[in-house]
């Protein structure tokens, strides 16, 4: 991991998850783990945040609300597709309200797996997530806009 | 009469660890009226089990939620054992009562911090998901998962525990026990928690049966309604009371859920104390045929299984009631009336569990 210059904050929203991972997510952000220790902290407000840890798959009644966080973040943004859902809909693949994975509706950078995914997994997750969003600044500082 | 206003609450907030959405209709700082709408975390499980046959269902019972996943992964195989006619080993149902009182313990913990963090009290947060991590060590150490734990089938239970593990987890239950009694007593004492808490979303004990109140909701409004009372798995043969309150406001609730801890601690103590020695698990023959109920006591209450079996291994009909469901009727009768501020901690007192609700 590289020193970062900026500390990014992230923030999480429930797509179809069973809840697994994200109290899991939740528990990165306790003492036991705690995720703040590199330089990341947990909002609720998509305006302000640059990492969006995302869990479960989608349906056709969230991807409008996915969307509509995704296209409220800043650029540059980073999000983190978190356990078996998030990644292909996993165990609920077949059920008949369910497109699919994250990347059905937005671009995903990385692929958290694991169901439930496990704190360590989501930890080492968002630090590559780090370097991936230090990359994307420097491309935009170079002019070649990525999103 | 003062202008009204619609503000929406939800799907995404920075309380919410689950989306739902709300319109509060205000007037003023007052809500007169909440409107919910959900399906946000809908995936339509339920027809599974056309596609997955009955021993591959529960794995997605139990993924129905996170939280409570043993629980529903129980109340499932139960009413499979139920309809094949089935007798589970006595050690299996032991475990399973031990298990399913320990994810009530992590549960109720886990909610207490969320409600910490509702009224803005980080540290509390902090120190209550500090104990829980200590008991997810113990569910892990025993099941190979921290929240979804794949260990109770169709039959039994996966895997056993010796006594020497349980020796072990009786001495760290005793430590974590201690530690618990010192965080609640915050929630008891702390005059800020009281006066958010307090007169606040009153559910009184007259609407808890036509809104359909469970658990710990309906108790905290004097409803002595528990459906371990009802002896599933090992539970006729432990001592113990359902937790009740009178007050029927958020504080009430808190205070219920708060002994319930205790009370799972001493019924892990009971069980382990009294479990028998002997096989963890039965063969199962044959294919499910017939119709079955089968209800079990979450912790956020009553869970329903209905279950339909036509003797080929798909099921025809596999229907889930879960707490949450029953409890958004109530959660808007409680929300008329209250300010805006109190909202999120309303919302948090029924101990909302989204993915449950909406299956």
């Amino acid at each position: 991991m590289s020193f970062i210059k900026k500390s990014p904050w992230m923030f999480h929203y429930d797509g179809s998850s069973c809840n697994g991972c994200d109290i899991e997510v939740l528990a990165c952000l306790m003492p036991m783990y705690d995720i703040e220790r590199f330089g990341v902290i947990n909002t609720g407000n998509p305006k302000h945040s640059d990492i969006l840890l995302i869990t479960g798959s989608i349906n056709r009644q969230n991807e409008d609300v996915v969307k509509t966080l995704y296209g409220q973040m800043g650029n540059p943004k980073v999000v983190i597709a978190i356990g078996t859902c998030a990644a292909s809909g996993g165990i609920f693949a077949e059920c008949y309200n369910i497109l699919g994975g994250v990347n059905t509706t937005i671009p995903v950078d990385l692929y958290v797996p694991g169901c439930a995914a496990r704190p360590e997994a989501i930890i080492d997750g968002v630090i590559q997530a780090l370097d991936i969003l230090e990359e994307k600044q420097k491309q935009r500082k170079k002019g070649k806009v990525t999103k | 009469m003062a202008k009204r206003t619609i503000i929406p609450f939800g799907p995404q907030h920075p309380v919410l660890p689950e989306p739902i959405h709300l319109d509060l209709v205000l007037e003023d700082e007052m809500v007169v009226e909440a409107i919910p709408s959900i399906g946000f975390v809908h995936r339509g499980l339920e027809l599974l089990c056309k596609k997955k046959s009955f021993k591959d269902l529960i794995y997605v019972a139990e993924r129905v939620c996170g939280i409570c996943s043993f629980m529903h992964g129980m109340a499932f195989s139960q009413g499979i054992e139920k309809i094949m006619d089935v007798s589970v080993p006595d050690r299996a149902l032991y475990l399973r009562v031990f298990w399913s009182e320990m994810s009530r313990i992590h549960s109720h913990i886990l909610w207490l911090g969320l409600t910490a963090d509702a009224i803005g009290f980080e540290s509390l947060f902090c120190h209550c998901w500090r104990i829980r991590e200590k008991i997810l060590n113990i569910i892990e150490d025993t099941t190979g998962g921290r929240v979804i734990f794949g260990v109770c089938k169709v039959g039994g239970v996966r895997r056993d525990v010796d006594d020497d593990t349980f020796k072990r987890i009786l001495g760290q239950l005793k430590e974590i026990e201690s530690d618990y009694n010192n965080i609640v007593d915050v929630f008891r004492r702390d005059y800020t928690v009281k006066h958010r808490f307090s007169g606040v979303g009153v559910l009184p004990r007259e609407d808890v049966c036509p809104l359909g109140a469970v658990g710990p909701v309906g108790r905290a409004s004097g409803v002595s309604q528990d459906m371990r009372k009802l002896g599933y798995a090992a539970y006729n043969n432990l001592d113990f009371e359902p937790v009740t309150e009178s007050a029927g406001d958020c504080y009430a609730r808190c205070m219920v859920r708060i002994r319930e801890v205790n009370l799972s601690f001493d019924l892990i103590r009971q069980a382990v104390e009294k479990i028998p020695d002997g096989p963890v698990d039965v063969k199962v023959k044959g294919l499910p045929e017939g119709e079955v109920f089968s209800r079990v006591e979450q912790p956020r209450g009553e869970v329903v299984y209905y279950l339909k079996g036509n003797g080929t291994k798909f099921l025809d009909r596999f229907r889930i009631r879960t707490p949450t469901f029953t409890h958004i009727a109530a959660l808007v009768q409680m929300l008329a009336g209250c300010d805006l501020a109190d909202v999120p901690v309303i919302v948090l007192s029924i101990d909302p569990c989204i993915s449950c609700a909406e299956r």
